[in-house]
């Protein structure tokens, strides 16, 4: 079982991401961003940071990039793909996931441990977890505001759509205390808390994180 | 444009050259004629007035800095690798590792441009720390603002704040600690001091040297611009034709780029590991002067530098100007010929741009060309390493026996203690930082075990094994104040009290001088006291200075800074797993013990300052041979599983640390205590430890206190079953409140 973490010129979170999937017992497999390039992975993580110094609008540079033309193809044909926090902003951008990622509501950078709301436990990243299950992991963004539009908001909703949702005060602004996300066929997952900072209670609030890759795992060994 | 050449300066050894406004003396630069028997050209007077000016010559505190390394003794600096010199300090933690860290001070430029001058303060430390060859790992930022109410602060501080996480955050380095002081004295000139810790193999060690006639001089990174040209910009405007007057000039404060510096230590990190890098050296302050005479100067033969082909970003820009740019992001690297297409793969790997702008040569000149005339011939130690040397006139300051003289003794004592301890921890100095730090990314690279808010930042250093290095940086000017040598002091025995409280053994020290004017013979007496202080301090606790850092002329007017020697300590722990935590309520069944004396000691406390606005007296006794017991005592302690929590007594006292480790750790507690309930609860005697040990490590832990001879006392009870904080004879404090107190006044100042 490998999977694939990309690595874009200003990707942070790409260390944690390998380590997560390490933690899961799968093998982690460095992506670079100008490789046409999969390496024949199961599944792919596109991981947190500032992608191009998220010039411009944050993600909006790197879903151009050669390994993301690689992701998307392979995302239309099922792949399953996880995006965290600049992750998520590129999978937006890159229309893997609709709607937008907005500046922070209070304009500051946000870090903190966060409480999510577990919505939709059918998606590849979640099986692990109970319906309704209240998890805790780091949330740190600058702009994690998720804003679609109402039509979109409906249509997410309406078809269970939302995975994750913040309980307690919104941390970002964002539309129906929306965390995260995931694809018509619960393939794609994007959100902007990070659980690959919370598999071990050591170096993380919890080890609540861990769920999401372990999901993968079932749902690649399942198919 | 005329460029001025060294055969021009030979031909027109009368010409008026704007030395002064570059802040040299007269005896400077006659001296700087005497090196090279002629005037100076244009671009060598831009080099030595930025070489010798005090924050790169370290003129007047080099003959007071030599202390440090006087009394290092050789079993001190067993475990150093590099130490004061270079560009940061090395330590060899054990398991092959090495550690280097160091602090600097952005004290000026952020007062100007706060969001910028604390970015580039962040980026100038970790490029420090790359060039020693390490991967940095983990920052931490000492920062000093003048009263928390006031309207500069509102200016000042959320743009530091932003600034720091802005840069750090997009740098993906994790901030693992800090302080953040307010103080009238720093209302003109804030204090902002960034530290910054990297890992390396010990083999992978690398120094800024340039070797080997015929190895290349490649400058790679950002280009270079006009950003953060200070006073050179009176030579383009005088010496040169007037148009270059009339050019707009670029703010004088750098700007930073955390992305480009990202790309770049990832680059720079993948050279080193293909071991395809000789020497290597940072960009700081004063740019392409200060490397390229560093590196030549520590290397054993000169170097030719082709000025020209410097990649810039700004046309018609002056030789003077390409060498003192402090344009960030920037890095020089000395790599053998066979080497350089290697170097250069690497480099358009991460879209990197190198250039090779010099080669190592025979003999012992700098010598820089500017489309092949020659601009600067020089010995590059005379720039580098020979600056001027000061003995600056020490007087203590007539007021300073007023000043002790004028004891906390008669200030009324409270009438209500339990309300005390509401108004203390919600004042500026004691409240909740998470306002603050909840802007810094704590959680990148998934090694941080401790930061903010516990008494000290650890980070896991190896996976395999566990094991990690802790950090505090601290100091309290107003015990520095009243009496510089022990306040220093102080200062030392807090970072290391802290670091000791998270399980980790205390192995080295940097800091980060921040004073007022050398030239004001009284700042120089407090630096003197504070250096012999903090030296003589680690000549008792057996842990040497590995490095740090001089800041002077913070002044607000004519008005010193406190004087405020940061103290860094770094500790090793063996397995990160055994850390201590600060907050109470991780096992069922904790008793409170307080370890350490109490007396009643008053002097420049927080209860002094925030209820009284009073500043007088002697700070309180400091005994290192007794911090040093403590530290053995809390090491001993997290190995072997006798501590759930320990969290470091310092201003407010008791009451502060109480109220702390309960809201940390989200758990009640009872606390009794006997004598003086004020006296008790806010001196802020030093040498004191707040510790929980399960019930059924009590025995063994206080047995092994009193046989080592360090007073202990049983203070209390946590109570998992209780949302208040209760202390006998006074009454209860519910958390809920405790917190909004705690937690709600950054927020309200700042939000």
């Amino acid at each position: 079982m490998r999977v694939g973490v990309i690595t874009f010129p200003g990707t942070l979170d790409d260390v944690d991401a390998q380590r997560a999937v390490k933690y899961a017992d799968a093998e982690a497999v460095p992506l670079w961003h100008a490789d046409h390039d999969l390496k024949g992975v199961d599944a792919v993580i596109v991981p947190g940071g500032f992608s191009y110094g998220d010039y411009l609008r944050c993600g909006a540079i790197a879903r151009f990039a050669p390994v993301m033309q690689e992701v998307i193809e392979a995302a239309n044909k099922g792949m399953p793909v996880l995006g965290i926090c600049n992750g998520f902003q590129i999978l937006c951008e890159a229309h893997l996931l609709p709607g937008a990622l907005t500046r922070n509501s209070k304009l500051h950078f946000v870090c903190r441990d966060q409480w999510l709301k577990v919505e939709n436990n059918q998606t590849a990243w979640t099986t692990r977890y109970d319906k309704d299950a209240e998890i805790l992991v780091p949330l740190k963004s600058g702009e994690g505001g998720y804003q679609a539009d109402q039509h979109t908001l409906d249509e997410l909703e309406g078809e269970g759509r939302v995975v994750f949702r913040y309980v307690g005060e919104n941390p970002n602004g964002s539309r129906n205390n929306i965390a995260g996300i995931t694809s018509a066929n619960g393939r794609i997952v994007g959100l902007m808390p990070h659980p690959e900072h919370a598999i071990e209670a050591l170096t993380g609030p919890t080890d609540d994180g861990l769920g999401m890759f372990l999901s993968l795992v079932d749902s690649v060994v399942k198919a | 444009m005329s460029i001025d050449t060294v055969k021009n300066a030979e031909s027109t050894p009368d010409q008026d050259q704007p030395y002064k406004e570059l802040g040299l003396k007269d005896d400077e630069y006659a001296r700087i004629k005497e090196i090279l028997g002629r005037r100076p050209t244009g671009a060598e007077l831009a080099m030595y007035s930025v070489m010798w000016s005090e924050h790169c010559s370290y003129k007047s505190s080099k003959v007071h800095l030599k202390y440090f390394s006087d009394t290092t003794t050789d079993e001190m600096r067993s475990k150093m690798l590099a130490g004061i010199g270079e560009n940061a300090g090395v330590v060899d933690i054990g398991d092959g590792w090495a550690i280097t860290f160091k602090a600097e001070s952005h004290n000026h430029p952020s007062y100007v441009e706060p969001y910028q001058g604390a970015a580039t303060g962040v980026g100038g430390i970790v490029r420090d720390i790359l060039a020693m060859g390490a991967r940095p790992l983990a920052v931490m930022d000492p920062l000093r603002f003048g009263p928390a109410d006031a309207p500069d602060t509102r200016r000042v501080l959320p743009g530091i704040v932003a600034g720091v996480g802005g840069y750090g955050n997009c740098l993906g380095l994790p901030n693992i600690g800090g302080e953040v002081v307010f103080d009238p004295t720093y209302i003109g000139n804030p204090l902002v001091n960034a530290l910054c810790v990297g890992a390396m193999r010990v083999e992978d060690l690398h120094l800024a040297h340039a070797s080997g006639a015929g190895n290349k001089v490649i400058l790679y990174g950002a280009r270079t611009g006009l950003d953060g040209i200070g006073g050179v910009s009176v030579l383009a405007s005088e010496t040169f034709d007037d148009t270059a007057g009339k050019r707009k000039k670029l703010p004088s404060v750098q700007v930073g780029d955390p992305f480009t510096e990202k790309v770049l230590i990832e680059c720079s990190l993948e050279l080193f590991q293909k071991g395809i890098v000789v020497g290597i050296q940072d960009l700081g302050g004063a740019g392409l002067s200060c490397a390229t005479s560093e590196l030549a100067s520590a290397g054993d033969g000169g170097m030719h530098v082709w000025l020209d082909r410097v990649p810039l970003r700004a046309s018609g820009m002056t030789p003077a100007e390409v060498l003192s740019s402090e344009s960030q992001e920037r890095m020089c690297a000395v790599v053998e010929p066979h080497n350089v297409d290697a170097f250069m793969e690497v480099c358009r790997k991460w879209d990197v741009i190198a250039t090779e702008i010099g080669e190592v040569t025979e003999g012992d000149r700098l010598v820089i060309t500017w489309h092949d005339e020659v601009v600067v011939d020089v010995p590059p130690r005379t720039v580098a390493h020979e600056g001027p040397v000061y003995h600056r006139p020490i007087q203590r300051p007539a007021d300073q026996d007023a000043l002790q003289a004028d004891t906390p003794d008669s200030l009324p004592r409270p009438e209500n203690v339990l309300d005390l301890i509401k108004t203390m921890v919600a004042s500026p100095n004691l409240a909740s930082r998470k306002w603050v730090t909840d802007q810094y990314d704590r959680y990148v690279r998934g090694g941080t075990v401790l930061a903010q808010p516990s008494d000290a930042g650890m980070i896991r250093i190896d996976e395999k094994t566990h094991r990690g290095v802790a950090l505090s940086t601290d100091c309290n000017g107003r015990y520095t104040k009243l009496d510089p040598y022990t306040g220093a002091q102080l200062a030392l025995a807090e970072a290391y009290r802290n670091v000791a409280a998270s399980g980790a053994t205390p192995v080295a020290v940097t800091n980060c001088m921040n004073f007022g004017s050398p030239e004001d013979p009284g700042v120089m007496w407090q630096f003197e006291q504070a250096v012999k202080g903090l030296a003589d301090g680690c000549v008792e606790l057996g842990i040497p200075v590995t490095g740090g850092n001089v800041s002077f002329y913070n002044q607000t007017g004519s008005t010193a800074i406190l004087p405020t020697p940061v103290v860094g300590v770094l500790g090793v722990i063996d397995d990160v797993r055994r850390r201590t935590p600060t907050g109470i309520g991780a096992e069922a069944g904790e008793t409170l013990l307080l370890l350490g004396e109490t007396r009643a000691e008053f002097g420049g406390s927080e209860w002094a300052h925030h209820v009284h606005g009073h500043l007088g007296g002697l700070p309180p006794k400091v005994d290192l041979q007794r911090e040093k017991l403590l530290g053995e005592v809390l090491v001993a302690g997290s190995r072997d599983g006798m501590l759930s929590a320990a969290h470091d007594l310092s201003e407010g006292g008791l009451a502060q640390a109480l109220v702390e480790t309960c809201l940390i750790g989200e758990t009640g507690a009872r606390v009794f205590l006997d004598g003086d309930l004020f006296t008790e609860l806010f001196s802020e005697s030093a040498g004191r430890v707040l510790v929980a040990v399960p019930r059924t490590e009590e025995q063994r832990f206080t047995d092994m206190c009193t046989a080592r001879q360090l007073p202990w006392r049983k203070v209390g009870v946590v109570d998992p079953e209780s949302d208040s904080l209760e202390i006998q004879d006074l009454g209860q404090l519910p958390l809920a409140e405790l917190r909004a107190a705690w937690e709600g006044t950054l927020p309200a100042l700042f939000d």
